[in-house]
């Protein structure tokens, strides 16, 4: 069994995210990227079945600042394999298409029979990476899952729907699923050991092709949303605002 | 190329989704602008019972077939790209939900048309589709334009008005023979898993206390439970708390977790990401404590503290148990 996972290098929403000059996409300069929380979450349930039935796990992320980290940090974390894909992806926050091609031709490269991406980022736009990819690959594929069992040639999946609701499905392999929590919380990897990695592991390297723009889509605008300014905000010291917000909650309905 | 629109409609076991409507709603507008029909696509052995609730549609189109039970993400793909693939539709909608997740880009894969996800607002300016999307949780909107005046859109739920689309009226139903290719078809829906029994029913709660990740750690967590005991009511999170285990499933608010709407909602350190939202928006008075001014929670909060909840939420316990002795 050979299980690929991609992480993505995405925003961190605790920082002030600010438009470019042009309008036309976030300031990327100086920004500062982490792996995606849900591909933390995909790379722990591989890891949990690779334990649980030995199977191997590469890790692989678009080379746009910072992979090196992301990827001797999997390897510290347990992953078996862990490659760098190298090219031009200046475009594809908005343009997923395109990086889903150069995701499809490295997992084919790659001969894997199950692909675990995070469920999403923060940044689609144009459709979402693990289901264009399967589309891709021609491989089915589930998203929002939040538990994997395998057997030789099927995954046994959880898929969440609204309101609470949980599926039971069952997936012929190979596929793509995309994880939105994994059964136990992500493990952490040591620095000691994240430098060790550094020192003595290898990174593979795939160059992928320029791509063809293939999501159709223009950005026009990107803005800061206006905030409707709905809130009325209470000010004071933390004991006047708790006297206010008391005020508010007897005026709305709380009986004491 | 039609002006037509089509929108997929979502139930489990013959009950509509709300934000079915919302979609029937907006494909009833876009229909009008772009001179087309308005179709209701319905799959699953239930279609028949679900297309009565359809009317606000001219045609509703049903399939019925044992693979369409439950969802699977390929024999439902499979389905709507037949139906679809000759009739060119301007619009294919389809709800911002775990199954519009799995639909929607590969739809657009299979029609060889643009995709655009967490949409929030549609418009049609000189021919050309602009679509705003929301992204980064809520705190960055983009807008797109679509090259070819066709595309599949995968709508918020709870942007667009629900009444719109419910109608008393009955349109024609169109029965589709299913596709041969769905009897093999890789994903199969085994079935629904009950939820587990829980303490209290969160939906039917006149307060409620919501904690996010602002809360740092689970040792944190009595600061905001205090507070719940004092207002008398449950404890709720934000999928994070509840995903680490802090909180058990029933307790969580939003778009995988429970919808509610209560008198007074209290959201202490949660950002405000829009699938929160989409559970506690219609929350009669919302209250809101982060220490970031420009968290999104603000925009749909009636009130706002900006401060840091380790100063505010202990001198509101301490003010609610003063009053009630
Ligand atoms: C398919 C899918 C389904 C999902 N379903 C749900 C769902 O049902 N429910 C849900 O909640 N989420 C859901 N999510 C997750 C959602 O996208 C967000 O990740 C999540 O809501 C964020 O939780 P949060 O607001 O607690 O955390 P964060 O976004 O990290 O926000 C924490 C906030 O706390 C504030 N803060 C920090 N310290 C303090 C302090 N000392 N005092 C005051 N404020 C402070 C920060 O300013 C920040 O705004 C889903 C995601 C996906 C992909
Ligand atoms: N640049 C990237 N490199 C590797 N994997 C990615 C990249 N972008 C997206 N992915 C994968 O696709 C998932 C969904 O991302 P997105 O389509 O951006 O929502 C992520 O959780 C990753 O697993």
């Amino acid at each position: 069994m050979h299980i690929v996972v991609p992480l993505k290098q995405s925003p961190d929403l605790v920082e002030e995210l600010e438009v470019n000059a042009e309008g036309n996409d976030i300031d990327r300069q100086g920004l500062k990227l982490q792996v995606s929380e849900w591909d933390e979450q995909a790379l722990e349930e591989a890891l949990c079945l690779k334990e649980a039935s030995g199977a191997n796990v590469t890790a692989i992320t678009a080379d746009w600042g910072g992979a090196d980290l992301v990827l001797f940090t999997a390897l510290a974390k347990g992953a078996d394999r862990a490659l760098k894909l190298v090219g031009d992806f200046s475009t594809t926050m908005l343009d997923n298409h395109r990086l889903a091609r150069a995701l499809a031709s490295t997992v084919e490269q790659l001969g894997a029979n199950l692909v675990l991406t995070g469920v999403q980022s923060v940044e689609d736009l144009d459709g979402q990476i693990p289901v264009l990819l399967a589309a891709m690959l021609g491989w089915p594929h589930v998203s929002v899952v939040t538990g994997v069992e395998l057997t030789a040639d099927a995954a046994q999946v959880k898929q969440e729907h609204s309101g609470g609701l949980v599926a039971e499905l069952e997936v012929k392999l190979p596929a793509v699923l995309g994880v939105q929590a994994a059964r136990r919380a992500p493990r952490y990897a040591p620095v000691s050991k994240v430098r060790q990695m550094q020192k003595g592991a290898k990174l593979e390297q795939l160059s992928v092709a320029a791509q063809d723009a293939g999501s159709g889509l223009k950005v026009r605008r990107v803005f800061k949303p206006q905030v409707a300014a709905r809130a009325e905000i209470l000010e004071g010291t933390a004991e006047e605002i708790a006297a206010k917000l008391l005020a508010v909650l007897r005026e709305r309905g709380l009986s004491l | 190329m039609t002006g037509d629109v089509y929108v997929v409609v979502e139930h489990w076991n013959g009950t509509i989704a709300e934000v079915s409507f919302e979609l029937l709603g907006l494909g009833r507008q876009l229909a009008q602008a772009s001179g087309g029909k308005l179709h209701a696509l319905v799959l699953g052995p239930e279609a028949k019972e679900v297309a009565a609730a359809c009317g606000a549609a001219d045609v509703t189109i049903c399939v019925e077939h044992d693979a369409l039970a439950g969802f699977s993400p390929e024999a439902h793909i499979t389905q709507l790209a037949a139906i679809l693939k000759d009739r060119s539709p301007a619009f294919t909608l389809v709800s911002n939900t775990s199954k519009g997740m799995d639909v929607a880009p590969a739809l657009a894969v299979a029609l060889k048309v643009p995709v655009v996800t967490n949409v929030a607002a549609v418009a049609v300016n000189d021919g050309a589709i602009v679509a705003t999307s929301q992204l980064y949780g809520g705190k960055i909107a983009v807008e797109a334009e679509l090259a070819g005046g066709r595309a599949v859109l995968s709508l918020l739920a709870g942007a667009f008005p629900a009444d719109h689309g419910k109608s008393a009226g009955a349109g024609a139903i169109e029965t589709v023979v299913p596709a041969a290719q769905l009897g093999g078809s890789r994903v199969a829906f085994k079935r629904l898993i009950e939820a587990e029994a829980s303490d209290v029913d969160i939906s039917k709660q006149e307060i409620l206390v919501t904690v996010g990740r602002g809360i740092q750690d689970k040792d944190n967590l009595p600061v905001v439970q205090e507070l719940a005991d004092a207002l008398g009511c449950p404890l709720c999170a934000s999928r994070p708390l509840v995903d680490a285990g802090w909180l058990p499933k029933s307790r969580q608010v939003g778009k995988s977790g429970v919808t509610v709407k209560p008198k007074i909602y209290l959201a202490i350190g949660l950002s405000g990401a829009p699938e929160h939202v989409q559970g506690m928006k219609d929350a009669t008075t919302i209250i809101a404590v982060n220490s970031d001014p420009k968290a999104p929670i603000f925009d749909v909060a009636h009130f706002g503290v900006v401060a840091d909840l380790f100063d505010v939420v202990p001198a509101l316990t301490e003010k609610v148990r003063e009053l009630r002795g």
